[in-house]
């Protein structure tokens, strides 16, 4: 087998899918953050949903579903993206190998547990991660640009195989995507304007009362009243919004840090002061989500000057600070 | 959260990687900032992954005892529940709880015993075994 290796600018990111997609598009000539995707998809949320269990626990997020970021990106830019399932795993191999062939880089969708390169401790059942495929060794590993690591790594081929077609959840049936066509001279202002519209209109959240700034209420009363819980319970739940917040690939506090980098970035690109002062409220929102996170670990510490109460309304206080972002969000017109 | 701020705890669920995080800097620019760890976020994961660990010892425990099967630990070793080896497998979920009944499980055929070793990438003879000690 001969070795392909194309040419790539292997760039860490914060988070995966934002970062896959920067990379395919540096790639094609077009230069976008990571915050600056995340922004444009209007991907900032917060979801609690109590009676969906993972592990045990109930799903807590903070952006909006896999894959949203890809598609709306694509969609309101006018980007030509291919994207392909396969049923057959051989066939999904191949077609890879084709489009490396043709000298594509190749972004993939695939499970987390199943690539040897994660560190044990962070290696879950979780089947909706993005990495970049840029070329293959030739004793028949991949090489691969996973955007959450620093350096670039490699993955044997039965390893990728099985990553790409685990079961479950979420499953990503071999999902493969390129990126075809770019169009040139991009105008960024009107889209930056829209998604930030829609993100402070999804803030508050829907009907029910799992999403958005109802989510964060509805997850502040649950932990008051874990208070008649079993108190392994009570940890291990507040531990698990820890980790969702903060481990798996948020650029800290929830994605809250990577929306204030957005606002700044948006303010710069459009001279708007006024995106600028809701860059630094967003971060103040950010700040207080990473004291939540402390005072949870402090609870679970034991720590007798923390309460479940202190650590229910420091979760209150994000679903306040939050609303009061929403508002200076609306205010914001273009000009 | 200011640059310096970042916290930099060496944890060890990181096992040497660094991550990107965002933060501000003097000017109040934001930029993408290494970070080695946070002690708050690593304490969280270490309670998740030493909760985890103590569930498959006992399972480990259990299944030497005969009072569940092998692949009651196999499960939670290979960090499952019963409802991702229900959806990954395509066994219901009381199927699978049948399966971890002694009894049951030594005589499942190898058509169902392979279904569970092609999820859990272990053979039917590794899916049978159990280790002498869980590590």
């Amino acid at each position: 087998m001969t070795e392909i290796k194309l040419t790539i600018e292997h760039q860490q990111s914060s988070h995966c899918e934002t970062g896959v997609l920067s990379t395919l598009l540096r790639a094609k000539g077009l230069a976008l953050s990571e915050p600056m995707i995340f922004g444009l998809s209007s991907a900032l949320t917060f979801v609690y949903l109590p009676m969906v269990k993972i592990g045990g626990m109930p799903l807590v997020a903070y952006r909006m579903p896999p894959k949203t970021i890809i598609k709306s990106v694509c969609k309101k830019l006018k980007i030509k993206l291919h994207s392909q399932k396969f049923s057959n795993p051989e066939q999904g191999m191949q077609a890879l190998d084709d489009e490396l062939a043709k000298g594509n880089l190749v972004g993939l969708q695939s499970s987390v547990y199943w690539l040897p390169y994660f560190p044990e401790d962070m290696r879950f059942h979780f089947n909706a991660h993005n990495l970049v495929v840029y070329g293959k060794t030739a004793e028949g590993n991949y090489l691969i640009s996973d955007p959450v690591f620093e350096e670039l790594v490699e993955c044997p081929s039965e390893d990728l195989k099985r990553a790409r077609f685990a079961k479950g959840v979420l499953a990503p049936k071999g999902l493969m995507y390129v990126v075809r066509e770019v169009p040139d001279n991009i105008d960024l202002t009107p889209h930056i304007y829209s998604s930030i519209a829609k993100t402070a209109k999804m803030m508050r959240g829907l009907i029910l009362p799992f999403f958005g700034i109802k989510g964060i209420n509805f997850l502040s009363k649950k932990i008051r009243n874990l208070a008649s819980a079993k108190p392994k319970y009570t940890k291990l739940f507040l531990a698990n919004i820890v980790r969702m917040q903060e481990e798996i690939g948020t650029g800290g506090a929830g994605f809250r840090f990577m929306f204030a980098s957005f606002m700044a970035e948006a303010a710069q690109l459009t001279d708007n002061q006024e995106l600028k002062a809701a860059a630094e409220e967003a971060t103040a929102v950010g700040d207080n989500w990473r004291d939540f996170a402390m005072d949870s670990v402090l609870f679970c510490k034991k720590r007798k000057d923390v309460t479940l109460e202190d650590v229910a309304n420091k979760l209150s206080q994000c679903g306040e600070q939050e609303t009061a972002l929403r508002q200076t969000l609306l205010a914001i017109k273009a000009h | 959260m200011k640059k310096d701020d970042v916290p930099q705890d060496d944890s060890a669920t990181y096992q040497g990687q660094r991550k990107l995080l965002y933060a501000v800097d003097n000017e109040g620019n934001y930029q993408g900032v290494t970070s080695t760890g946070w002690e708050v976020e690593s304490f969280a994961t270490q309670m998740a992954v030493d909760d985890l660990a103590q569930q498959t010892d006992q399972a480990l425990a259990q299944a030497k005892a005969g009072e569940v099967s092998a692949l009651y630990y196999h499960m939670l070793n290979l960090r499952f529940d019963i409802c991702s080896l229900a959806q990954t497998t395509g066994f219901f979920q009381w199927q699978i709880k049948r399966h971890f009944k002694p009894t049951i499980f030594a005589k499942l055929s190898d058509k169902k015993l392979t279904s569970y070793g092609e999820v859990m990438k272990l053979t039917i003879h590794q899916l049978k075994e159990l280790p002498t000690s869980n590590d």
